[in-house]
């Protein structure tokens, strides 16, 4: 097995058990942590498949801001074990059920595709890059790219509007 | 077409006509408006109905078609009049009698309240217009549809003063018991048509005659509709078994009971077989049968009339005896001989009806005769015209009785000796309990209270008009069938009927037709005699044994009770007590139960848990996508 | 890698985040667990788009800069995810507020 195939099965190991870890976990900062050694998993992921700018920007976005803020506001909260809401036993069972059954529905249904035998191209090519991805981006998506900048102004006037204490 | 066919659509509008005024407007007409409205359309028809007998008397026949009443792939029924002998011959006597009873009425009546007067005609309108109906009906189907308007008449006028509980069950006994002769007549309808394709009498005989014997028409199928034909007749003429509401229907007014059971509806029996005489010709079982039905009926009924108190009882009995003669006719194949006898029938009985109607308004309302007596001198015309019709109906020359009763008789001799023998003993008890009907009423001492007797009066004119009319068409109604043995060629009614209905012509000598005849006066001259002996001073003696039998009427309305009305009751209750709770309500009200049952359950899916809203998302996405990739191949 | 293998990865955590979804009770827990899902999204895309690369480049077609739509997707993903978190941690901080508590059960007033 090559160094990009090892590579991939510890980093989807990694992936797959931090997730399970952040749903069972009880404290709820536990489960904070989990989640971003989830994103750096996956960021492996992308880096393995040579996507370098989305790379970065995971971690970041998703790792560095996002989950910053859900620390923020646990500890606003200052929710701990303790405060931990009690499960109920039967909704637990079919919420796994439901879930398995997605699981098992989705693999069945996409395992036998005729896109089985392609291959995604790993450690190499262009449209990782920055470069290409930039030019991509100011020249075919200049729109959308302005427009999400109007989204995240509304969000932050959102944000502070619903937040206020009045 | 004649121009007189033509107006035939008049002769039952004109009675619908005088239905509808005196009906709508009861509560704003006076008596002599309401009696005049009813008594004028009658006029009215009875002329149109001459004008049309003159037509038919010179051989004219046709069939008048108005509008198709059914018209569907495969059968068209239209609604139509057939026109010939035999129908002209009813139009007459329907319109004729229904006149002269409209006008006794008038004044009969005369003690109701207006809106109830005015109620009184628009039924006997009604009635009217239903029998015309039956008789103008060129299909079985309008025939039915008169059948069906005439016992609802009867049920509304027996039930007319329906205040009174005994007289509404009266109407409840006539009309149920007409029903289930009705029901036969349906079924015999249904099989014509799905044997012929027709309901029409031309069509229907015309098959019945050309297919008869093949498989298109076999004996069984003649056996079969001749019999439920018969017995839809029993049921409305009153013959055995279906025969103990005409005695009940008696509740009703005297005019009714003259004119409904006397002379018109119960005869729309005899009028349906001798119109079907061409399927009853082919038909020797049923015809036997009828015979034997008839007779028994006759000498039944005759038997309980000996012992009856009760004066309109007595002609109740022997109204049904009478149609049993007829029928005895019928089923001996002498269709003319039993028309003859309807005509002669509606004459004398109504003519009796009428009287002892007098005689009840005399006695202020008493109908019970042994409270009677002596009442000759105070009634002159009632006594005389009511001793007219008691020789009539006994049968004695040259009155119209003794004609349609011979020609009866005669046929009966031809077919079946013991039939006669039978039918000439019941003749005798019809002469009798006549007679002692008249003597017990006329003769004698008054045996009633004195507050009565100081109320005795002749009826007024309006009343006894009609009793003067009937009492001579009694006398020389029966001069139009004169046999042939008596006076050479005078026997018109057979030659007029000759083309409708086809009368078996047997030869016998002459000799033995005077021999009968002779037998039959001699022998009812006897009884008359023996009855004036015994009646002459009435004496009130309790019955015993066999008279105690025929008094209470062979026990046969207590039979049927048990028999068939208990049980039925029975049934009804164990159906509403025990079925009905627990099947059916058990049933519909489940349906509603489930439905609260399944609401209340389904209610709890809307909890308000955003967490079960999640749950049911993705539980449906799944299934989506199962049907998707997997059944949906 | 055989594309398949990125697919089945994505899968699973997709389902892991929707089981956290539909049984945790803490309403932060379930917002993270929705990020988790659209992360796995996220991966799958990437991966394809370099499917798209490596097919483009075996069958010699010139096109500028095969596939980079799939990750051009998943950057405005990202954006759009960071605006969500942010109005949707300020409802939840108002929810607190009112009922001190972030339990989901409490908020069923849907129910009217």
């Amino acid at each position: 097995m090559s160094i990009s195939a090892i590579l991939f099965w510890v980093l989807s190991v990694a992936a797959l058990f931090s997730a399970l870890m952040v749903v069972t976990s009880r404290n709820p900062i536990h489960s904070v942590i989990w989640l971003i050694v989830t994103f750096f998993a996956i960021s492996g992921h992308y880096i393995l498949l040579n996507a370098q700018f989305l790379a970065i920007v995971n971690i970041i976005v998703y790792a560095g801001a996002i989950m910053v803020l859900f620390l923020f506001v646990i500890m606003l909260m200052n929710l701990n074990k303790e405060s931990e809401p009690a499960r109920h036993r039967w909704l637990q069972l079919a919420g796994g059920v439901s879930g398995g059954a997605l699981l098992l529905v989705l693999v069945a249904a996409l395992k036998d595709t005729e896109l089985k035998s392609q291959q995604s191209l790993m450690l190499e090519g262009n449209t990782g890059l920055i470069k290409t991805l930039g030019q991509e981006l100011f020249s075919n998506y200049v729109i959308p790219f302005e427009l999400s900048s109007i989204l995240f102004l509304s969000a932050m006037v959102g944000a502070v509007l619903i937040g206020k204490k009045d | 077409m004649q121009s007189s066919f033509q107006l035939a659509f008049l002769i039952p509008l004109l009675p619908l006509i005088g239905f509808l005024i005196n009906g709508l407007g009861r509560n704003q007409l006076s008596k002599q408006w309401s009696g005049l409205i009813g008594a004028g359309t009658i006029m009215g028809s009875f002329l149109v109905s001459l004008f049309i007998f003159q037509s038919v008397e010179s051989g004219n026949t046709a069939v008048v078609s108005y509008f198709d009443f059914i018209r569907i792939e495969g059968l068209r029924i239209p609604f139509a009049f057939q026109i010939d002998a035999l129908s002209s011959l009813f139009l007459l006597i329907i319109t004729g009698i229904g006149f002269l009873i409209h006008v006794y009425s008038i004044s009969y009546m005369h003690e109701e309240s207006s809106s109830s007067f005015a109620r009184y005609f628009s039924y006997l309108n009604l009635f009217v217009f239903s029998m015309l109906l039956l008789v103008l009906g060129s299909n079985y189907v309008v025939l039915f549809i008169g059948w069906e308007g005439v016992g609802l008449c009867s049920y509304l006028l027996i039930g007319f003063w329906f205040k009174n509980q005994v007289y509404t069950k009266a109407a409840n006994k006539a009309f149920i018991m007409n029903r289930i002769g009705d029901l036969a007549f349906l079924l015999a309808i249904f099989w014509l048509i799905i044997k012929t394709g027709s309901a029409s009498f031309q069509e229907v005989f015309e098959f019945v005659q050309g297919n008869q014997g093949t498989e298109k028409f076999t004996a069984t199928d003649i056996t079969v509709v001749s019999l439920l034909l018969f017995i839809g007749a029993t049921g409305k003429s009153a013959q055995l078994p279906l025969y103990t509401w005409l005695p009940d229907a008696m509740a009703g007014p005297t005019p009714v009971s003259a004119l409904i059971h006397a002379a018109t509806m119960v005869t729309a029996g005899i009028y349906m077989i001798a119109r079907s005489n061409i399927i009853y010709s082919l038909a020797p079982f049923t015809l036997t049968l009828i015979s034997w039905v008839g007779l028994a009926t006759a000498l039944l009924a005759a038997t309980i009339a000996l012992r009856q108190y009760d004066i309109k009882k007595v002609l109740a009995y022997s109204t049904v005896s009478q149609l049993g003669f007829m029928f005895l006719a019928l089923g001996s194949g002498a269709y003319v001989a039993a028309v003859f006898h309807v005509l002669t029938h509606a004459f004398f009985k109504a003519l009796l009806f009428l009287g002892s109607g007098s005689v009840i308004h005399a006695m202020g309302g008493e109908q019970d005769i042994r409270k009677m007596g002596g009442l000759s001198g105070k009634l002159k015309i009632t006594y005389v015209t009511f001793l007219i019709g008691c020789l009539a109906i006994a049968g004695l020359p040259p009155l119209s009785g003794f004609f349609s009763k011979d020609a009866i008789l005669l046929s009966a001799f031809l077919h079946q000796p013991l039939q006669y023998g039978i039918a000439l003993f019941t003749a005798f008890l019809t002469a009798f309990y006549m007679f002692r009907l008249l003597f017990l009423t006329f003769h004698g001492s008054f045996r009633g209270t004195a507050e009565q007797q100081a109320h005795l009066h002749e009826s007024p004119a309006l009343m006894t008009i009609p009793l003067i009319v009937l009492a001579l068409l009694s006398v020389v109604g029966g001069w139009i069938g004169i046999p042939a043995v008596l006076m050479h060629e005078a026997d018109w009614l057979g030659s007029f009927l000759a083309p409708v209905l086809s009368s078996s012509t047997h030869e016998v000598s002459h000799a033995t037709e005077w021999m009968l005849m002779s037998l039959s006066v001699v022998g009812v001259l006897l009884t008359i005699g023996f009855a004036w002996f015994l009646f002459r001073n009435y004496r009130e003696r309790e019955s015993k044994g066999l008279l105690r039998f025929f008094e209470h009427k062979w026990y046969v309305d207590e039979l049927y009770d048990r028999l068939i009305v208990k049980p039925i009751f029975y049934l009804g209750r164990l159906l509403k007590e025990w079925v009905e709770p627990r099947f059916i309500d058990a049933l519909v009200n489940g349906v509603g139960k489930t439905v609260q049952l399944a609401g209340r359950q389904i209610r709890f899916l809307q909890s308000g848990q955003i967490g079960s809203y999640v749950l049911l998302m993705v539980l449906a996405m799944v299934t989506v996508l199962l049907v998707q990739f997997f059944i949906r191949k | 890698m055989p594309i398949n293998y990125y697919l089945f990865l994505a899968i699973a955590l997709f389902s892991i985040g929707v089981v956290g979804v539909l049984t945790r009770r803490n309403a932060i827990i379930i917002f993270m667990c929705i990020e988790l899902m659209l992360n796995a999204v996220n991966l799958l895309l990437v991966a394809f788009s370099k499917m798209h690369y490596k097919q483009a480049a075996a069958a010699a077609i010139p096109i500028a800069n095969p596939g980079i739509d799939g990750q051009l997707f998943v950057f405005f993903i990202m954006v759009v995810a960071a605006a969500e978190v942010s109005v949707g941690l300020a409802i939840i901080v108002m929810l607190y507020r009112n009922i001190h508590s972030v339990d989901i059960n409490f908020l069923n007033r849907l129910k009217h």
